[in-house]
């Protein structure tokens, strides 16, 4: 990349990933970039990597967010597109529900587990 | 006998977390993530062209007439360039191919297309991605396969392969 085509780009990025006016709405964005999956990184939120497609996908967000829409809606138009993969946050549904209640099922077991023990006479 | 095996229970499971983790250590998962867009229209967008000489791109020209291929593509991407001879053959063959330019400028795009070739009917360039991400694309080069009425039929990601061209073919004649 040359001189005279960089400057121009940096300037680019900066312009795209200037803050919203509005404090109360950038703090919207910023919470909501957290738990959006950057699809092309390992495991990274779009707030935490610097791959272009999350600089694009931070830029939506904001406009959204500025545009008034509310969070929900803007995480609802990226799954709709990627499927829950996209959001660190899945939806307690089908498969899923197992995420959300294997740590339950797995405390009921141990304290199964550990009420039989006590119970047990001492020898 | 049940507590001997029982004792050994807690290390069983040990040894098969550790097994699992080295496996997947190994070869982490890289899944490609479909768009969930197959089987439904074309989201609106509206995409800038090369010029006057070449029109962009938009939903509204992916609406009517046959079926027909939307491929994305950008002149930095080196895969785009493996597949240029592929989308060269299926042009040939009579398929329209319509182009996304992604994160890409008219120069670049003008250069890439005179030195691998131009199978493209229209162009829209998609300077931040838009149109990529609206049609739950993650990067280039994929390709849609899109109906005469508008409705995304496939997603092939990443390029396109000589041993693929029937297979689109068929995938075409189905669609329309």
């Amino acid at each position: 990349m040359n001189r005279g085509f960089a400057i121009p780009m940096l300037l680019l990025i900066a312009a795209a990933e200037a803050p919203l006016p509005d404090p109360s709405q950038e703090a919207a964005a910023r919470a909501l970039m957290h738990e959006l999956r950057c699809l092309v990184c390992q495991h990274q939120s779009i707030a935490d990597s610097n791959a272009d497609m999350a600089v694009d996908m931070r830029r939506i967000v904001r406009e959204r967010i500025a545009a008034g829409e509310p969070p929900a809606a803007v995480r609802a138009y990226l799954v709709e597109r990627y499927g829950d993969w996209v959001t660190f946050d899945p939806p307690r549904r089908g498969s899923n529900l197992i995420i959300w209640a294997a740590p339950f099922l797995f405390l009921a077991i141990g304290a199964i587990v550990a009420a039989r023990q006590f119970r047990k006479p001492r020898t | 006998m049940m507590k001997r095996v029982a004792l050994f229970l807690p290390l069983a499971v040990f040894i098969g977390f550790v097994a699992v983790a080295i496996w997947r250590l190994g070869e982490p998962g890289n899944p490609a993530i479909r768009s969930q867009l197959v089987g439904k229209p074309v989201p609106a967008f509206a995409l800038a062209g090369l010029g006057p000489e070449r029109p962009g791109l938009g939903s509204a020209d992916l609406a009517g007439g046959g079926p027909r291929l939307v491929n994305l593509f950008a002149s930095w991407c080196i895969p785009c360039r493996v597949e240029a001879p592929v989308l060269a053959e299926l042009k040939r063959r009579g398929v329209v191919i319509d182009g996304i330019a992604v994160r890409d400028r008219p120069e670049t795009i003008r250069a890439f297309l005179a030195e691998h070739g131009d199978p493209y009917r229209r162009i829209g360039i998609d300077s931040e991605s838009r149109a990529m991400l609206a049609l739950g694309a993650s990067g280039v080069p994929e390709t849609f396969l899109v109906d005469g009425k508008g409705i995304i039929r496939v997603q092939y990601i990443g390029e396109l392969r000589h041993e693929q061209i029937d297979t689109v073919l068929a995938a075409i004649r189905d669609a329309s």
